[in-house]
Parts: structure tokens; sequence; C-alpha cells
């Protein structure tokens, strides 16, 4: 495998995959690396069907359509792998892996998207799969009769408390706000349905239990007194953020939601570093968004290297 | 009734039987095409071509059949799909439920049944 690559893709979601077809369809030799496997949050979604073209389709298969064409057109693609160190000032760019393999390019594609929002409280991880769930259409049965809470206060939260109820025999719906960012139909739902109790101004300080969730502490965020809650399952669903952990503190300039911020040809503040998909400061994240911005980030990306290499000839 | 994914499928309970004693490390991953459930299928699709001693499948949790995984002592307090079983001559070595990263599924594999 080569060491020197025109473009490193950061992130091989749609955005990603995207950025890769168009610079090796270019003859521009092209790496995409990524954190988990191909397809970003685009794998997770069961069926696509407003992808212009394709009636409908699961995002396992599109993932792996995209993948199979940026592969086709002769880009390299990493999975699994973790950023330790980079470099993008210089205008040579650089990074190393965890695996100490070191890899370098003219320039930079940040499409490291977004993951579901976690709580960060004592004993989530412990207790995920085994009473902690972040889908409730993947995990509802498992809850027929049984009491759960959900956290989080928008759209998600309370269509998929309306939709556990069909299971669960009683629902606490907390939110740490003193009110919904839901759709008001939405909100409606909820309250006027007998099986769910809201608690607002309130938060999960802790989860207990033995082999599985039995249950969590509640702090009341007005008056901070905390109490108990029994439980058998909690949904949480606290929206998403941006994957820019490697990037925070570093040279990158990122809003205050640690979300990347670029001009409208998806330049970063560091020249020769571009920016697409879900990671970037923008307010909608579609397939179709993310594959614009795919291919926007590439064609400039190519225009840069061009501008480089007349720069170089020219000195 | 198989999952519509390029792994190789378990699709009865003999059939498991079968193959947990024809392969000395076996990964099982049974579940649906959710959203917890996919990237599973997806690590384990490109961990195949390293882990040449593993022999990866998955299985359809909705299917009477799966009752084999499911009802697995060591998955009684799942709560959370996929139900991922790891196989080492014919016994459960591990089992985990939820979605796992691939740094947690290789981990598991090369404690259990050697790195690749």
């Amino acid at each position: 495998m080569k060491t020197h690559y025109n473009t490193i893709i950061i992130g091989a979601g749609p955005a990603g995959l995207t950025a890769g077809i168009y610079l090796a369809r270019a003859k521009s030799s092209t790496l995409i690396l990524d954190s988990g496997v191909a397809g970003g949050q685009m794998i997770l979604t069961h069926e696509i069907a407003n992808y212009p073209g394709i009636e409908s389709i699961s995002g396992y298969q599109l993932s792996s359509n995209m993948r199979n064409q940026a592969k086709k057109f002769g880009c390299d693609i990493m999975s699994g792998i973790e950023i330790v160190s980079i470099d993008f000032e210089s205008t040579l760019k650089s990074l190393t892996l965890s695996n100490g393999k070191s890899f370098s390019a003219d320039t930079i594609i940040l499409s490291t998207g977004g993951r579901s929002r976690t709580l960060g409280v004592p004993g989530e991880s412990n207790f995920k799969g085994r009473g902690i769930s972040y889908c409730a259409t993947c995990d509802g049965d498992f809850f027929q009769d049984k009491e759960i809470a959900v956290v989080g206060g928008g759209n998600t939260a309370l269509e998929e408390a309306v939709s556990l109820t069909k299971y669960a025999s009683k629902i606490t719906l907390i939110h740490q706000f003193d009110h919904f960012q839901a759709f008001k139909h939405a909100e409606e739902e909820v309250k006027s349905n007998d099986k769910i109790d809201i608690q607002l101004n309130s938060k999960i300080v802790a989860f207990n239990g033995n082999e599985k969730l039995e249950s969590v502490i509640v702090e009341n965020l007005l008056t901070h007194e905390q109490y108990e809650l029994r439980l058998d399952g909690v949904f949480i669903f606290i929206g998403y953020e941006a994957n820019t952990d490697f990037l925070r503190g570093k040279c990158i300039a990122l809003n205050e939601r640690n979300e990347i911020i670029t001009n409208e040809k998806l330049e970063t503040n560091i020249p020769g570093v571009f920016a697409a998909g879900d990671a970037l400061q923008k307010r909608f994240r579609q397939i179709t968004t993310a594959v614009s911005d795919g291919t926007i980030a590439a064609l400039y990306a190519l225009e840069y290297i061009n501008q480089q290499k007349q720069k170089t000839v020219t000195a | 009734m198989v999952l519509p994914t390029p792994l190789k499928h378990v699709e009865t309970a003999d059939h498991l039987s079968k193959i947990i004693s024809e392969n000395e490390n076996v990964m099982v991953c049974c579940g649906r095409m959710g959203p917890m459930c996919v990237p599973v299928y997806g690590v384990m699709e490109e961990l195949q071509d390293e882990y040449t001693h593993v022999a990866f499948y998955d299985m359809m949790f909705d299917s009477p059949e799966a009752r084999a995984i499911r009802n697995l002592p060591e998955c009684a307090s799942f709560m959370g799909l996929p139900f991922t079983v790891y196989f080492k001559n014919g016994k459960v070595a591990a089992a985990t439920s939820s979605i796992q990263s691939r740094s947690q599924i290789t981990s598991i594999l090369d404690k259990e049944f050697g790195k690749a």
C-alpha cells in the first residue's frame, strides 16, 4: 500500500465515499479511512426511499454499492482504524494510525459524520443491551408489560416514547429542560397518552442493577433532589454529535457544538483541508446532502491540487 | 428464513449444532436488519478475510429456530439486539448483547480465538 496520496478522506459514509468516487475517477490517488465500517450512519437505515433514482434500497445495500464503486475506481479503503496524530497545517498533510502506519497527502477531506449522543452517566456502558437501548424498533419487544423510561425531549424521543407504549406498561419520559423541543403534534400525543408520565427539569445521574438494569437515580434539576426509579429499561434519544473528537483542540476550526466550520467551497480554515457531510456546521443532514458535500469537496480538492502543481511549475 | 447479508447463515438449530461441532472457533450474530445489528454484520463481513481461523455466521432472530441462541443461559439477561455468541470447541466462550464496535469484537476474537 502507498504511503502518499493526492487526497486522504477521513470517514467512509456517503460524503466520504462520494468524494472518493469523484477523486479516483479523476485519476487522483485517494485513500479513505474509517474508524468503523464503510457506510457511516447510512448503514443503519432500514429502508431509504428518498434517494433519487432508487425507489427503495436498504442502507446496508446502498453503503455496499458506494464502497464497491469507490474501490472500482481505485480508492484504497481502510476501515476500523484509529488516528492518533495529525499534521494538517503543513503543505504536505500527514497522519499516523494507532497501528503505527503513517500516510501523507496533498489534501484532506474530513467526512467523519456523526453518532448518537450518549448520556455519559455511570453504569451506562455496563447495561447497554441489558436494559439500556438506543433503538426502539430493535429492542422494544423485549419490554412487553415492563416499566421503562425514555430520555430526551426532541421529536425522536417523543415519537419513540409513543411507539414504545405498544409494549411497555408504563413509560417515564425524562427531559432536562422545562419544555420539549419537538413538533406540537408530537408533544400533544405524548401528553394525551395515559401510559406516559412526564418528568421535566430532570436527568438520570446513575444506572443501577446486577445482571440487568434494575433502577435509575433521577435528579430534579430545580430542587436537586434525587430519587430512585425502579424500571426494566431506558431508551435514550438525545440527538447526534459530530465525530470530531480527534480534531478538538487542534488547528481545525470547530463551532460550539464541535461541528466543522467551512466556507461555501467546503474549505476549512486550513488551506488544503476540506470537510463534507454530517460533521459540518449546517442545518440539514440527509444522505443526499452528504453526497452533494462529498462532490463539492472533491472537486475543490482537485482544483487545489492542480493549483499547487501549477505553483510548483511556475516557481 | 435467512438474513439478507453476504455472511453465511445459520438456518436451523440442528445446523448450528453441526457448525459448532465442525469448527473450533465460531461467531454467530443473531439479529434483525436493524440499526443495532447491521453494523455488526458489516464488521463480521470485513473480518472474515482477516480471521480465517474463525467461522462467521448470522442468524435471523425472529426465526423459531433461533431459540438455539435466544435460550442460551449466557443470553438470559440480554435485552438488546443483536445477540452475538462466540463458540470455542462447541461451548460458549463469550456472548454480547446490542451493537458492538469493531474494536470490541476484535478484542473478544483475539482473546477467545487468538489473533489473526
